[in-house]
C-alpha cells in the first residue's frame, strides 16, 4: 500500500503545496502593487487560506462536487475500500456516517488530551505564586489555545455523537447529504493544523480575541481567525444535514414526539449552529479584514477634530457574544439529550415527562438567542441593557430545570444497575448542578459586577461544560461502545475511571470556584500570595492532574477492550432504541430493511409495550 | 469486502442518471432526493441570512442615522439591474419547465450578463477600482463609512460572483443536454439562489444608499 493512498497523507501534502502557492500569491501580488515584497502576516494569511483548500482538495472531500460542475457521474462507494485495509478508511474521505461520526469522535477526543495537557501546564505554573517557567507571554498563549482546542474539541464530539447516532436511531441507511457530510468533517482538519500553527507566533488575549488587543498582537491571531472560521463553516454545514436528515428521513411511524430525545436536543443544537454561527465568522473575518487591510470596524479612528470617524470595540463583543453564548448551549444541549436518553435504560423506566425534556431543549435553544449581553454587564454598555439580559438570562433556568426535574422523575422509584455509562450520567448531574447554581450569581448583574473576569467564572464555566458535555460525551462512549466495537469496554478500569475523575472534578471546580471569591483574577500568570489562594490553586492542580490521568485510564480501556473484551452481543443495554437491535458493530447498511415505529420509545417496564415493530420489543 | 455501487445520485438533475430497479422506484428515490434538496438550500438561506443580517447590525450600529455619500444615479442603475436580471432568471427556468432550451439558453446568459453589469458598476462606481474611469471616494481603511460599505458590498459580490458562476455551470451543462422538463434540480438551485442574492440587495441598496442623514466626514 502507497502512503499516498491515504487521504489524510495526500491532504497533508495539498496543505504544505497551499501554504506555499498562498505565500507566492501574496507576494507577487505585493511585488505587481509596488509593495514591500515580503510582509509576513499578509504571507501567512495568503498561505493558510490556499492551504486550506490544498488540504480538502488533496484529501478528496471535493472531487465528487467538482465532477458534478462537469455533468460526470458520481456513485456512491460503500464498505472499505477493496484494495487497501479496512482500517484505511477512517483516513480518508468515506460517506458512511457511521465512519464520520467515529472520524469526529476520535479527532475530538484526540484534540481533548491537547487541550487538556495544555492547561496541565500553565495549572503547574499556577500551582504557587511567582515566575516558575512559563513567562507571561507563553502562558497567555497556552492558556488562550487550551481555550479553542478544547472547544473544537467539544464541537468535534459533539458532531461525532450526532453523525453516528441520529441517523441509527431514526432508522435511517445514511445522512441526507452524505458529500457534505464528509466535507464538513475534513474541513476540520485543517482547520485544526492552523490552530496548532498558531503556537508558533503566539496570540495572547484567551479565546475570546477582544480588539483593541487582538488587532495588535502577533501573526498567531490571524491563522486562529481562519481556523475558527473554517470549524465554523463545518458546523453550519453538518447541523443542516442534521436536520434535513431528522426532519425527511424518519421511518414510519415516528412521528417528532416519538423520536429519541437525544435526536430532540440534536435538532436544538443545529438550529444554533446553522444559524448562530455566522455571527463569530463574520466579528472574526472582520478582525482579520482589520488588521490586514486597516478596515476600522472596531479601533476607533479619530480626525483632527477629535471625533471617532471608525470602530467601536464594543460592537465586537456583541457579534462575538451572539454566536459565543449559544454555543455553549451547542456544547451542553447534546450531552443533557445523553442524560436523558441512558437515564430510562438504567432505571427501567420511562422517561418522565418526554414532551417537556424535548421542547426544553427547543426552548432554552431559543431564550439562549436573547442572554449575550450578560458577558458584558461590566463592558460599559447602555445601563438599562443589564436589566433586560439579567432578566432573560435567569429565564434559561427555567427550561434547564425541567430537565433536572425530569431526571429525578425518571429515577425515582426505578430499578437502578450502575454501570460505568450510569455513573458517567449520574456524575454529569452532580456537575451540571454545580454549574447550574453558580449560574444565576454570575446572571445578576449586583453580584457579577464583583465576579467579572475572576476564578469564580472560570469555575462555573467548566462545571457547566463537563456536567453538559464531557461526562455525558464519556457516558457515550462507554454506552455505545459496543455498538461500535461489537465488544464490552473492561468494567472495572470503567468504574476507576470514574472514581478518579468525579470526585476529581468536585475538588478542581469548587476550588476555582473559591479562587475567584477569594479575588484571584483569570488569565494572568502569577498571582500575590498575599491574597491567601495558593493552596486553593495547590488544589486545583492537583485535582487537574488526577483528572488527566482518569481519562488515560479510559484511553487505554478503549484501546485493549477493541481488541481483548468480551464479545458483547446485539443489546447488552437491554435497550428500545432501535439501533441495539441490529448486530454489533452496526454493519455497513445499518437496517437490512426499513423499521416502522409502533409505540412510544421510553416505555421501559409497560409490559406489551412496543417501540419498534417486528425487530424485537427489547423491554423487560 | 469488495466496493460496492448504488446507483449514482441525480445531483443537478440529470436526464438519466438513475439506475434503480423499476421506473416507479426511480420517480419515488428522486422525488425524496428532490424534497430534501429543497429542504437544505433554504436552511443555507437561512444560516446565510444571520451572515447578512450582522452585516446590517454593524452597519446600524457604527453609523447609527447616517450615511455616506454615494452616487445615488449608479446606485439606482445597479439595483435595477439586478432586480430586472431576477426576471430573466424566472423566464430561463419557466423556459427548462417547458423544455424550450433554446430560449433557457439566452435568458439565463442574459442573466449572467446583469449581473455581471451589476458586479462592473460596483467595482468601477462603488469601489473606484479604476480611477482612470471613475474616481472613488471612499476606501476600506479611510473611515467607518469606507469598511462597512466595502465589507457589506464586498460579502454581496461574493455571493453574486459565485451566482454568476452557477450560471455558467448549469448552461454548460443544459448545452451538454442534461436537465429535463422534469428533472432539473440544477436549474432550479441555481435560480433561487440567484434570486436569493437579489433579496439581500434590496436590504442592503436602502441600508447603503437611502436611509439617514448623509455625513460629511474631515479626515
Amino acid at each position: 500500500m502507497r502512503l499516498t493512498s491515504l487521504g489524510l497523507v495526500r491532504g497533508l501534502i495539498g496543505y504544505a503545496v497551499g501554504l506555499l502557492l498562498g505565500m507566492a500569491v501574496v507576494v507577487v501580488s505585493r511585488l505587481l502593487m509596488g509593495m514591500s515584497v515580503w510582509e509576513a502576516e499578509a504571507a501567512w494569511v495568503g498561505g493558510v487560506f490556499f492551504a486550506v483548500i490544498g488540504f480538502l482538495g488533496g484529501v478528496g472531500a471535493l472531487s465528487d462536487w467538482l465532477k458534478w460542475t462537469r455533468g460526470a457521474e458520481t456513485p456512491l462507494l460503500h464498505g472499505p475500500p477493496a484494495d487497501k485495509p479496512a482500517w484505511t478508511r477512517y483516513f480518508g474521505v468515506d460517506y458512511n456516517h457511521k465512519v464520520i461520526g467515529i472520524q469526529y469522535g476520535v479527532t475530538g477526543l484526540f484534540l481533548l488530551l491537547i487541550g487538556g495537557s495544555l492547561a496541565l501546564v500553565f495549572r503547574a505554573e499556577l500551582a504557587d505564586s511567582g515566575i516558575s517557567f512559563l513567562q507571561p507571554g507563553t502562558y497567555n498563549t497556552f492558556l488562550s489555545m487550551h481555550a479553542w482546542v478544547a472547544l473544537a474539541a467539544i464541537l468535534l464530539g459533539v458532531g461525532g455523537m450526532a453523525n453516528y447516532l441520529v441517523p441509527l436511531m431514526i432508522g435511517a441507511a445514511d445522512m441526507a447529504f452524505p458529500r457534505l457530510n464528509a466535507f464538513a468533517y475534513w474541513i476540520n482538519v485543517p482547520a485544526i493544523l492552523t490552530l496548532l500553527l498558531s503556537m508558533l507566533f503566539g496570540w495572547d488575549s484567551g479565546w475570546t480575541a477582544y480588539p483593541p488587543l487582538s488587532l495588535r498582537g502577533p501573526v498567531g491571531y490571524q491563522l486562529v481567525f481562519l481556523s475558527i472560521f473554517s470549524i465554523g463553516l463545518s458546523s453550519i454545514l453538518g447541523s443542516l444535514n442534521i436536520i434535513v436528515t431528522m426532519l425527511m428521513m424518519r421511518p414510519k411511524g415516528m412521528s417528532l414526539f416519538r423520536m429519541p430525545i437525544f435526536c430532540w436536543a440534536i435538532l436544538a443544537t443545529s438550529l444554533i449552529q446553522l444559524t448562530a454561527t455566522q455571527l463569530i465568522g463574520q466579528a472574526f473575518l472582520m478582525l482579520s479584514f482589520e488588521r490586514t487591510l486597516g478596515m476600522p470596524f472596531f479601533n476607533p479612528l479619530y480626525n483632527a477634530a477629535g471625533e471617532n470617524i471608525g470602530g467601536q470595540p464594543l460592537l465586537f463583543q456583541h457579534l462575538f457574544w451572539f454566536y459565543s453564548h449559544p454555543a455553549v448551549y451547542v456544547f451542553v444541549l447534546p450531552g443533557l439529550g445523553i442524560i436523558s436518553e441512558l437515564l430510562p435504560v438504567f432505571s427501567r423506566k420511562p422517561l418522565f415527562g418526554y414532551r417537556w425534556v424535548a421542547l426544553s431543549s427547543l426552548a432554552i435553544a431559543l431564550v439562549g438567542f436573547l442572554v449575550w449581553g450578560h458577558h458584558m454587564f461590566t463592558s460599559g454598555y447602555g445601563e438599562y441593557l443589564r436589566v433586560v439580559f439579567m432578566i432573560s438570562t435567569l429565564l434559561v433556568a427555567v427550561p434547564t430545570g425541567v430537565k433536572f426535574f425530569s431526571w429525578l422523575g425518571t429515577l425515582w422509584g426505578g430499578r437502578l444497575t450502575f454501570p460505568t455509562p450510569m455513573l458517567f450520567t449520574l456524575g454529569a448531574i452532580s456537575v451540571f448542578l454545580i454549574g447550574g447554581l453558580s449560574g444565576p450569581i454570575l446572571a445578576t448583574t449586583a453580584t457579577d459586577l464583583f465576579l467579572h473576569d475572576t476564578y469564580f467564572v472560570v469555575g462555573h464555566f467548566h462545571a457547566t461544560i463537563f456536567g453538559g458535555f464531557v461526562f455525558p460525551f464519556f457516558a457515550a462512549i462507554y454506552y455505545w461502545y459496543p455498538k461500535i466495537t461489537g465488544r464490552m469496554y473492561d468494567e472495572t478500569m470503567g468504574k476507576l475511571h470514574f472514581w478518579l475523575m468525579t470526585p476529581g472534578f468536585w475538588l478542581m471546580s469548587l476550588a476555582q470556584m473559591t479562587a475567584g471569591t477569594m479575588g484571584m483574577r483569570r488569565r494572568i500568570a502569577d498571582y500575590d500570595p498575599a491574597l491567601g489562594v495558593e493552596n486553593v490553586h495547590l488544589l486545583v492542580t492537583i485535582a487537574g492532574f488526577v483528572i488527566a490521568f482518569s481519562i488515560l485510564i479510559m484511553i487505554y480501556n478503549l484501546f485493549t477492550s477493541a481488541e481483548i473484551g468480551a464479545t458483547a452481543g446485539n443489546n447488552p443495554w437491554r435497550s428500545r432504541s432501535p439501533e441495539w437491535q441490529i448486530p454489533s458493530p452496526a454493519p455497513e447498511h445499518s437496517y437490512a430493511r426499513p423499521i416502522a415505529v409502533v409505540g412510544e420509545p421510553y416505555d421501559y417496564g409497560l409490559a406489551g409495550s412496543k417501540y419498534i415493530a417486528s425487530m424485537g420489543a427489547g423491554d423487560d | 469486502m469488495a466496493a460496492v455501487t448504488t446507483p449514482a445520485h441525480a445531483p443537478l438533475g440529470h436526464a438519466h442518471a438513475s439506475h434503480a430497479d423499476t421506473p416507479h422506484a426511480d420517480h419515488d428515490n428522486f422525488a425524496a432526493q428532490l424534497r430534501m434538496n429543497r429542504l437544505g438550500l433554504w436552511l443555507f438561506f437561512i444560516s446565510e441570512a444571520f451572515l447578512f443580517g450582522g452585516l446590517l447590525a454593524a452597519r446600524f450600529y457604527l453609523w447609527g442615522g447616517t450615511r455616506p455619500e454615494l452616487d445615488q444615479n449608479i446606485g439606482l442603475i445597479v439595483t435595477s439591474m439586478l432586480l430586472v436580471s431576477s426576471i430573466s432568471m424566472r423566464i430561463a427556468e419557466t423556459a427548462m419547465e417547458r423544455g424550450n432550451r433554446k430560449a433557457f439558453s439566452f435568458f439565463i446568459l442574459l442573466t449572467a450578463i446583469f449581473g455581471l453589469i451589476f458586479m462592473g458598476g460596483v467595482m468601477v462606481f462603488e469601489w473606484g477600482l479604476f480611477p482612470a474611469i471613475y474616481q472613488g471616494h471612499l476606501t476600506p481603511w479611510g473611515d467607518k463609512y469606507g469598511a462597512i460599505v466595502f465589507a457589506m458590498t464586498g460579502m454581496h459580490a461574493l455571493h453574486v460572483i459565485s451566482g454568476v458562476a452557477f450560471i455558467l455551470i448549469v448552461w454548460n451543462l443544459a448545452r451538454k443536454g442534461h436537465f429535463s422538463k422534469e428533472r432539473h434540480w440544477g436549474v432550479e438551485a441555481c435560480a433561487i439562489y440567484w434570486h436569493y442574492v437579489d433579496v439581500v440587495w434590496i436590504f442592503f441598496y436602502p441600508a447603503l444608499y437611502l436611509i439617514g442623514n448623509v455625513a460629511h466626514v474631515t479626515h
